[in-house]
């Protein structure tokens, strides 16, 4: 199997790839999003505990 | 039992194990998508009916039993919630939600790519296609109404009764491919007697069904850590994190 027949996925490469192409999406962003919630929390208590107010 | 249970009820201990067990998880998960992609894509031979088309079933199921897996973890914690009133379901519970949310909709987009070559079209208002939908209604529910409540307590009781009484769509998903004629195929694997899929098909669906239920808790844990740390800002607990 050559590369190009790999990519082609037998005429249906269209469908097939942006089912895959889709899962990757969906896959990325429930990691990346509350990665990034998580984060800037992070930072604002820290920003806060240097002050050293209440985090309110 | 219980210990276990009343351990990973209490935040700061679920924020500390859960971010140990992070690592782990997502390299575990990388492992089985991995093998899992590979597998799917290049070793599985073509479906003789279905010729390359068909390797859309190895995101396609996962998504759909994740899909189902999900909302039914939802309906336990709503239990949970409404008897014993713990924090802890309650966040696992309204967590869980965009992730299940988006495994339906990546299930529904996929078996509509997957039906347009096979079937000839995108949709069809069948009864399984149809349960699926209604379950992303539910799950867009749920957020939307846990949002909408200002009073979080309140919030949190409203969308446990909404995972539960939803949770009858389930067996009606499952069981929809046999109670009604339908385009969508029957079971493959999930059968009593012997699963008509060759197991060089079916080794990489279970390799991807394994990596996306790993993912789930990956995902999970970060999205409720994340929670967390917001909702205690003011705690003890996470003063004492930031202290030193």
């Amino acid at each position: 199997m050559s590369l190009s027949e790999f990519f082609d996925m037998g005429g249906y490469a269209a469908f097939v790839w942006s089912s895959y192409g889709l899962a990757l999406v969906v896959l990325l962003l429930n990691i990346l999003l509350p990665w990034q919630q998580h984060r800037q929390t992070v930072r604002k208590l820290k920003r806060m505990h240097r002050r050293g107010k209440d985090a309110s | 039992m219980w210990k276990w249970f009343h351990q990973w009820g209490s935040p700061p201990h679920f924020y500390r194990r859960a971010g140990k067990w992070l690592p782990w998880l997502g390299g575990l998960f990388a492992v089985f998508f991995i093998s899992g992609l590979v597998d799917g894509l290049v070793f599985a031979p073509a479906d003789y009916q279905q010729g390359e088309s068909y390797r859309i079933i190895y995101v396609h199921v996962p998504a759909a039993w994740m899909s189902m897996f999900i909302y039914m973890v939802m309906a336990v914690c709503g239990i949970i919630v409404l008897v014993w009133r713990m924090k802890m379901a309650e966040i696992v519970l309204i967590s869980s939600a965009p992730i299940g949310a988006s495994f339906t909709f990546l299930a529904l987009v996929t078996g509509s790519l997957w039906g347009k070559p096979m079937w000839g079209t995108y949709w069809v208002w069948d009864a399984r296609l149809t349960s699926e939908l209604i379950l992303l209604f539910l799950y867009l529910g749920v957020i939307g109404l846990y949002g909408a409540i200002d009073e979080k307590r309140m919030a949190g009781r409203a969308v446990a009764i909404l995972a539960i009484v939803g949770a009858v769509n389930i067996p009606i998903i499952h069981f929809s491919v046999e109670w009604w004629n339908s385009l969508h195929q029957g079971p493959t694997v999930t059968k009593f007697d012997k699963p008509s899929i060759h197991w060089s098909m079916l080794l990489p669906l279970l390799l991807m069904a394994v990596a996306f239920q790993i993912y789930y808790v990956w995902a999970l844990f970060l999205k409720v850590r994340a929670e967390l740390l917001q909702r205690e800002r003011n705690s003890r607990w996470v003063e004492e994190l930031f202290r030193s």
